[in-house]
């Protein structure tokens, strides 16, 4: 029995069945089932309320379940919640560190509360907070603030990290280094379970996404796929000053429709040959065109298709 | 043990970092001793039992900053860590909780007693305080005080809903205490119907048995003030463990 879950845990670092959270009479997470991968970036998305931040919790062991079964590394998250806090990392959504207190200070207490007893020096530098290290927590920006709390959240070398709305509050600068230092995180092995209501987000960074809604469950696959189940209409527009007839692109496989409004031309087509098979016929009949853009379907559409409403922010 | 060192050692270096709470731990009674000794100077007084008013002012201003620190900086501190998610911030990691508060209860204590010493050395070194107790005697009777306000520090931050609402309570609780006490202003002015509300107010039993420890009078003599002081500490720790929160 424990020699199958350790196997299970191999592949599998958290496997969530059923799970469902009420609130008095809100149901914030309603039958949810999940499983994320080791070594993968897993993404929940969804408006706020939807159940990210209680899922996510859960999953810390700061939530106590009130149906369904949760492992997390294997463990019960409540019950194991000691052996948890030693091989997880944890990134809140709203946590604080004391005003008063210095960099430095933070990463030298927080290290002390691990057996390993961490290097956080070398995280200190890995985060670009060496400059900052004697500065008070109360005076760094947002996105300092923000990679001194992931640099708290690796000191124990976690094998599991999670990141409860990571970038929400930084300027678009800091959001995507945050970015790059998530996908440092899953190069060095590790897993990582974020939430965010950022659709482009949970495209660029996630390898699988979950979008939740209603505290359930809508969609879970990787970006592309998830894009492509849509089966949403890819468009290809380019300016051109010649008139030419519109209609001769028609004939270019996967190609619906076109538009033409002054010198700007729209073609909608579905397939990957798209693009190739408009320019080349472009070319062919030799059509001076010139910023030629392509517009695919994003996460947004999918949420916007599944759900039939704009993210509320 | 590291754990606990290191939270301990790095949350009396915040607690330096906070000038108003530093004030009234450190500098408040210090002021408040010199400014009426160059008043009254320090000769004995009959009413004072033969003894001048910094003799009878230091003992009672111990009282003092124990409410300072057990009724205003404890429930606003852990009013206001809770709030702000610092107390979230330390549940995620595998830091026991009971080493935590042990370690905060540990940093207000020995802050209140860093207090005490500098009233002390004030009143000995500036004003030839007289002192016939047994130094071990007042520390021992200081730690009861002390950690018996101290749990109801907590528990005004249990229950009061924001850290806004704990500062209140706090000074709300704590002014009357230090006026109504004996912490301020000896009993022996105050009029007889003061005198007789004081007996409920826990802190009047700190001055009383410290003032008590001060003259070198025995434990036996300061039963009631004991017994009295004991069951705040178990009433007020049984209240406070029941009732604390991290969210």
């Amino acid at each position: 029995m424990i020699q199958s879950n350790a196997s299970n845990s191999e592949g599998t670092v958290v496997r969530a069945e059923n799970m469902r959270k009420t609130y008095g009479k809100t149901t914030a997470v309603d039958d949810v089932s999940f499983e994320i991968r080791r070594g993968e970036i897993f993404g929940m998305v969804g408006p706020n309320g939807a159940g990210k931040t209680t899922t996510i919790e859960c999953c810390e062991g700061l939530r106590r379940l009130d149906g369904g079964t949760l492992r997390v590394l294997g463990l019960d998250p409540q019950a194991d919640v000691v052996a948890l806090r030693k091989r997880t990392g944890v990134q809140l959504q709203s946590a604080a560190l004391p005003p008063r207190i210095k960099v430095w200070e933070a990463l030298d207490l927080f290290a002390s509360f691990y057996p390993s007893g961490s290097d956080w020096k070398t995280l200190m530098e890995r985060l670009g907070l060496v400059e900052k290290r004697n500065a008070y927590v109360s005076n760094l920006s947002g996105g300092q603030k923000q990679r001194l709390f992931i640099a708290l959240s690796l000191l124990n070398d976690p094998e599991l990290v999670f990141l409860d709305e990571l970038t929400t509050g930084l300027d678009p600068q800091a959001r995507r280094a945050m970015w790059d230092l998530v996908r440092d995180i899953r190069d060095k092995g590790k897993t990582v379970f974020l939430t965010t209501h950022f659709m482009e987000e949970a495209e660029r960074l996630c390898d699988r996404v979950a979008i939740l809604d209603h505290g359930r469950i809508i969609a879970l696959d990787t970006p592309p796929n998830l894009i492509r189940s849509l089966n949403a209409e890819n468009r290809v527009a380019f300016i051109t000053e010649e008139s030419f007839p519109a209609d001769s692109l028609k004939a270019v496989p996967g190609v619906t429709r076109v538009e033409t409004a002054a010198d700007r031309v729209v073609v909608y087509g579905r397939g990957d040959a798209l693009v190739g098979g408009v320019v080349a016929a472009l070319g062919a009949k030799g059509i001076p065109f010139r910023d030629l853009r392509t517009e695919q379907a994003t996460l947004d559409d999918v949420f916007l298709t599944l759900t039939g409403r704009e993210l509320r922010d | 043990m590291r754990a606990f060192g290191k939270l301990t050692f790095t949350q009396i270096k915040l607690y330096l970092r906070e000038p108003i709470a530093l004030f009234f731990t450190l500098a408040y009674a210090p002021l408040m001793l010199v400014l009426f000794a160059s008043i009254y100077g320090n000769e004995p007084l009959e009413m004072f039992g033969g003894r001048g008013t910094v003799d009878v002012s230091v003992p009672a201003y111990i009282g003092l900053i124990i409410i300072s620190v057990g009724l205003m900086s404890i429930p606003i501190a852990t009013a206001s860590s809770r709030e702000s998610g610092v107390l979230r911030r330390f549940r995620v990691t595998p830091l026991s909780p009971a080493i935590y508060l042990a370690s905060d209860v540990a940093v207000y204590f020995l802050m209140t007693l860093l207090g005490v010493v500098l009233l002390v050395l004030v009143g000995t070194f500036g004003y030839h305080m007289r002192f016939d107790g047994n130094w071990l005697s007042v520390l021992a009777g200081f730690s009861l005080s002390a950690l018996a306000i101290f749990t109801f520090g907590y528990l005004i931050a249990s229950l009061a809903p924001t850290a806004r609402i704990a500062q209140t309570v706090g000074m709300v609780i704590a002014f009357p205490m230090m006026f109504l006490s004996g912490a301020t202003i000896p009993l022996a002015i105050l009029p007889e119907g003061v005198r007789a509300v004081s007996k409920f107010l826990p802190i009047t039993h700190v001055v009383t048995l410290m003032q008590g420890l001060w003259k070198g009078n025995a434990w036996s003599s300061l039963g009631s003030e004991v017994i009295v002081l004991v069951c705040v500490l178990v009433v007020g720790l049984v209240l406070a463990a029941r009732t604390f929160r991290w969210e």
